[in-house]
């Protein structure tokens, strides 16, 4: 019987090392982890505390009213305003911390309206020198309502506009 | 300061609506926010994208892509009649500064927004060996970036090559639907951006959401549906030449 005290030694040798294991396990798991599935679920409210950084359309309209009226009247009814702005998050939280700078027409118009055989047929495309002569877009189109009768200056249709 | 009966009337609803914008900040401010409500895709309508690169680049400005790595991207597909398998399909810098001009009239062209299909099936999240990308409770695949070891499985493992690693953090990085944007109330930025109305954000388990309606009136498909992915990018109007 005397021989047993190997056992009980040995045992106990197991008995620790599981202790140490919880401990070590205790420490080195994250708190939230498998709170959802096999991963640590605090993740998911880092990812969505990041910061914004475009401001969304219902902000810019809170103020903007007079914009966005003319806006939902023209053809631009559906095209958000950070779309050709860029994203304004720090200007809709502060709006003396960022002036926005206003969009040039030559860059901005034509990334969307320029004639290509890939575009869908029905969007309204021109081929940019052709259709203006290098006159800036804005010289017959409101870029917030760009049909002709409510732009700032009524001029004849030149090109290929659809 | 004189401020007026009338002007003070005028100026409370404004400073109120700014004051809920000021307040979106972190989870805890938008504490209406329940994950068991929501399950997030996304609808891609083809013949309404025209190529303009928005979304890239709105993508790339609200999540910190860096250059030459993209989270979004647009193809432009030219089919022939001929072989109607191999398309030529080009992408210069992820479609950001649009496409060179079409001149050929009468061929077969499109595009194609690609992005994180977050598969309700997710290859990706299966092959991770810590745990640290994962299908969040709403549907959005995600990856914890504290966790991430880099070694790069699940980069292999997506079918639709949507994952890189991120060439300062050294970790997995991808489309995260702007869960940041969606969890306080905001479309993601690439729909934002998006003037069209190609891209448009869905929660399926809202039955206010127009989503539906489109599912059950339009020939909706994901991409490679033969991979049982649970796809939740829902593309209207797709090509068979798409791969």
């Amino acid at each position: 019987m005397k021989d047993a005290v190997h056992l009980f030694r040995f045992a106990g040798l197991f008995v620790i090392a599981f202790i140490v294991f919880l401990v070590v396990r205790g420490y080195v798991v994250p708190k939230s982890f498998g709170e959802y599935g096999h991963y640590r679920a605090a993740a998911i409210g880092e990812i969505a505390a990041l910061p914004v950084k475009f401001a969304g359309h219902d902000a810019c309209e809170s103020c903007h009213t007079d914009i966005a009226d003319t806006k939902l009247k023209g053809k631009h009814a559906h095209v958000n305003c950070e779309a050709c702005h860029g994203a304004l998050a720090v200007h809709a939280i502060d709006p003396t911390a960022l002036t926005p700078t206003k969009p040039d027409t030559a860059v901005l118009c034509i990334r969307c309206h320029t004639a290509t055989a890939a575009k869908p047929k029905d969007f309204p495309q021109v081929d940019p020198a052709d259709h203006s002569g290098g006159a800036p877009c804005q010289t017959c189109h409101n870029p917030h309502s760009p049909a002709f009768d409510q732009g700032p200056a009524a001029a004849p249709a030149a090109g290929g506009a659809k | 300061m004189n401020i007026s009966r009338r002007h003070l009337l005028v100026l409370l609803p404004a400073a109120a609506v700014a004051w809920k914008f000021v307040h979106a900040g972190t989870p805890e401010d938008s504490p209406n926010y329940q994950m068991s409500e929501h399950w997030w895709g996304m609808l891609i309508d083809i013949p309404k994208c025209i190529g303009c690169g928005n979304c890239v680049r709105a993508c790339q400005t609200e999540n910190d892509v860096p250059d030459g790595f993209f989270r979004t991207w647009v193809e432009r597909y030219n089919v022939s009649d001929e072989n109607m398998t191999t398309p030529t399909v080009i992408s210069p810098d992820g479609g950001k500064e649009g496409f060179p001009i079409a001149t050929e009239d009468g061929e077969k062209y499109f595009f194609v927004p690609k992005m994180c299909n977050h598969c309700a099936d997710s290859p990706c999240t299966q092959v991770c060996p810590v745990g640290a990308t994962f299908i969040s409770p709403d549907g959005v695949v995600l990856i914890d970036q504290k966790y991430c070891l880099g070694c790069a499985y699940c980069v292999q493992a997506c079918p639709y090559g949507c994952r890189y690693i991120h060439p300062e953090k050294k970790v997995a990085d991808k489309c995260t639907l702007c869960y940041h944007r969606i969890t306080k109330g905001l479309t993601t930025a690439c729909c934002e951006a998006c003037p069209t109305g190609a891209r448009q954000l869905a929660d399926l388990k809202n039955p206010k959401d127009p989503i539906h309606n489109f599912l059950k009136t339009h020939a909706v498909q994901v991409l490679k549906p033969q991979m049982a992915t649970g796809a939740k990018a829902f593309y209207n109007g797709l090509d068979g030449s798409v791969r």
